[in-house]
């Protein structure tokens, strides 16, 4: 499970750890590299050194007349926790850095997760930015190279998901639209990438709620007047039905938003644990034979199984980032909508059924 | 199952009934998308001029039925 979640460091074999920098505010900044401070796995270093003294006192208190005695306990439990710390840091239990003294931290660093979003940005900044250049230095040829690669999908945005929804204003948000497209992808595809072990980026629910907090951002601040008039005062809909459907419609502002986010997290991180149980199974067999045989046994099983659920991720891959994009620009579009003067008597025969 | 083990269960005490819900989601996702691809088919049968149309608009189905099935697997994941 710790193989989707994120880390300080870089764990990609057995012995080969790329520590990464941890960038912390506490009374100032510090800057230092993770493999500095002390390894707490998941929590169980610190606890192992936590020593617990007890001081029972027993008061025994002879109550005179009938000889009657009181026996009071007290214990008091002293945990004086020994953490090794790097000048007083050092791993919580939900691995953010900590400072003993316990001020305010804020933990800045480059996580694993944030290493994969820079190197994501990079690859896109790179290609994207040599594509635009192409364009305009073969104005009016035949592309050619990486263009000839990235047209036929960024026209298949273009014409099948945006244009389709949006229209006449699809240039406005084309940008966005694309944007998020080629990230999802790329940070999904990223996942399945063995060698550099798997970096979890859309897995991560803080990451899907960011890209989600930006579709609702725009949906809503560039929405027609006709937009909040059918959620607040839906048209063509009698009294009593209004005041349970408006609270409705004003969840359903904030939830499609959601789904949004939790669609891509579980899709992407269903796939990667699914990926890290089948491979893994390859070392439970390799311990239960206790040999090299049962390992092979295992690879013969796990290997085909893993091929195959990596091909399904290739495709469930580019399907969240078409299904993200599909939404968000459908969800766009709806806010925008022209009010028609027709949809008085569709609304009103819609509310009898 | 006595009612010892529905209360435990249902103050999330019971050990595998989070692999019960998922299992509960895997089901419905599992009727939803045959359906889909069902009437899919069905359709495309019918009329196979629209094939790549039909094709596109039942994967954009699934996933959309699929992720409501995740749902509750995040919500199986969270408790167990």
């Amino acid at each position: 499970m710790h193989h989707v979640a994120d880390a300080h460091e870089w764990h990609i074999v057995g012995g080969l750890t790329i520590p990464l920098p941890c960038i912390v505010i506490h009374d100032g900044l510090h800057v230092f590299l993770s493999n500095k401070m002390p390894s707490a796995h998941h929590g169980e270093a610190a606890e192992a050194t936590e020593e617990a003294h007890v001081a029972v006192t027993d008061t025994i208190h002879a109550d005179g007349v009938e000889g009657t005695m009181v026996v009071e306990h007290h214990e008091t439990a002293e945990h004086t926790a020994h953490h090794e710390t790097y000048n007083g840091f050092y791993y919580s239990e939900s691995g953010r850095i900590v400072h003993e003294d316990g001020g305010f931290t804020l933990d800045l660093s480059i996580t694993k997760n944030v290493a994969t979003l820079l190197i994501v940005s990079i690859i896109m900044l790179l290609v994207f930015t040599s594509v635009a250049k192409a364009y305009k230095r073969r104005e009016g040829e035949a592309p050619k190279g990486l263009q000839s690669f990235m047209e036929p999908l960024i026209l298949f945005v273009r014409d099948e998901v945006v244009r389709p929804n949006l229209g006449k204003k699809s240039d406005k948000y084309l940008p966005y639209l694309l944007t998020v497209f080629f990230f999802i992808w790329i940070s999904n595809m990223m996942g399945l990438i063995p060698i550099i072990a798997n970096p979890n980026l859309s897995g991560n629910i803080a990451v899907t709620c960011a890209l989600a907090l930006m579709t609702f951002l725009i949906t809503n601040l560039h929405a027609n007047k006709y937009y909040w008039g059918h959620i607040f005062n839906p048209p063509g809909v009698p009294g009593f039905v209004k005041v349970i459907l408006v609270p409705i419609e004003i969840a359903g502002i904030f939830i499609k938003p959601v789904a949004l986010m939790i669609r891509l997290f579980a899709n992407i991180t269903a796939g990667h644990i699914i990926i890290i149980s089948l491979v893994g199974l390859i070392f439970v067999f390799g311990n239960a034979g206790e040999n090299l045989g049962g390992g092979l046994g295992g690879a013969a099983v796990a290997v085909p199984f893993t091929l195959f659920m990596s091909v399904l991720e290739l495709l469930v891959a580019f399907l969240q980032a078409f299904i993200f994009t599909m939404l968000s620009a459908l969800f766009i579009s709806l806010a925008q909508e022209d009010h028609h003067h027709d949809d008085h008597a569709e609304h009103a025969n819609a509310a009898h059924h | 199952m006595d009612l010892l083990t529905i209360m435990q269960a249902a103050e999330g005490g019971v050990k595998g009934i989070a692999a019960i819900g998922a299992g509960l989601a895997a089901i419905g996702a599992g009727i939803g998308v045959g359906r889909i691809g069902g009437s899919a088919l069905e359709s495309m049968a019918r009329q196979p001029e629209v094939l790549g149309e039909i094709r596109t608009n039942m994967i954009i189905a699934a996933a959309l039925v699929e992720g409501v099935a995740l749902f509750a697997v995040v919500v199986a994941l969270m408790q167990g």
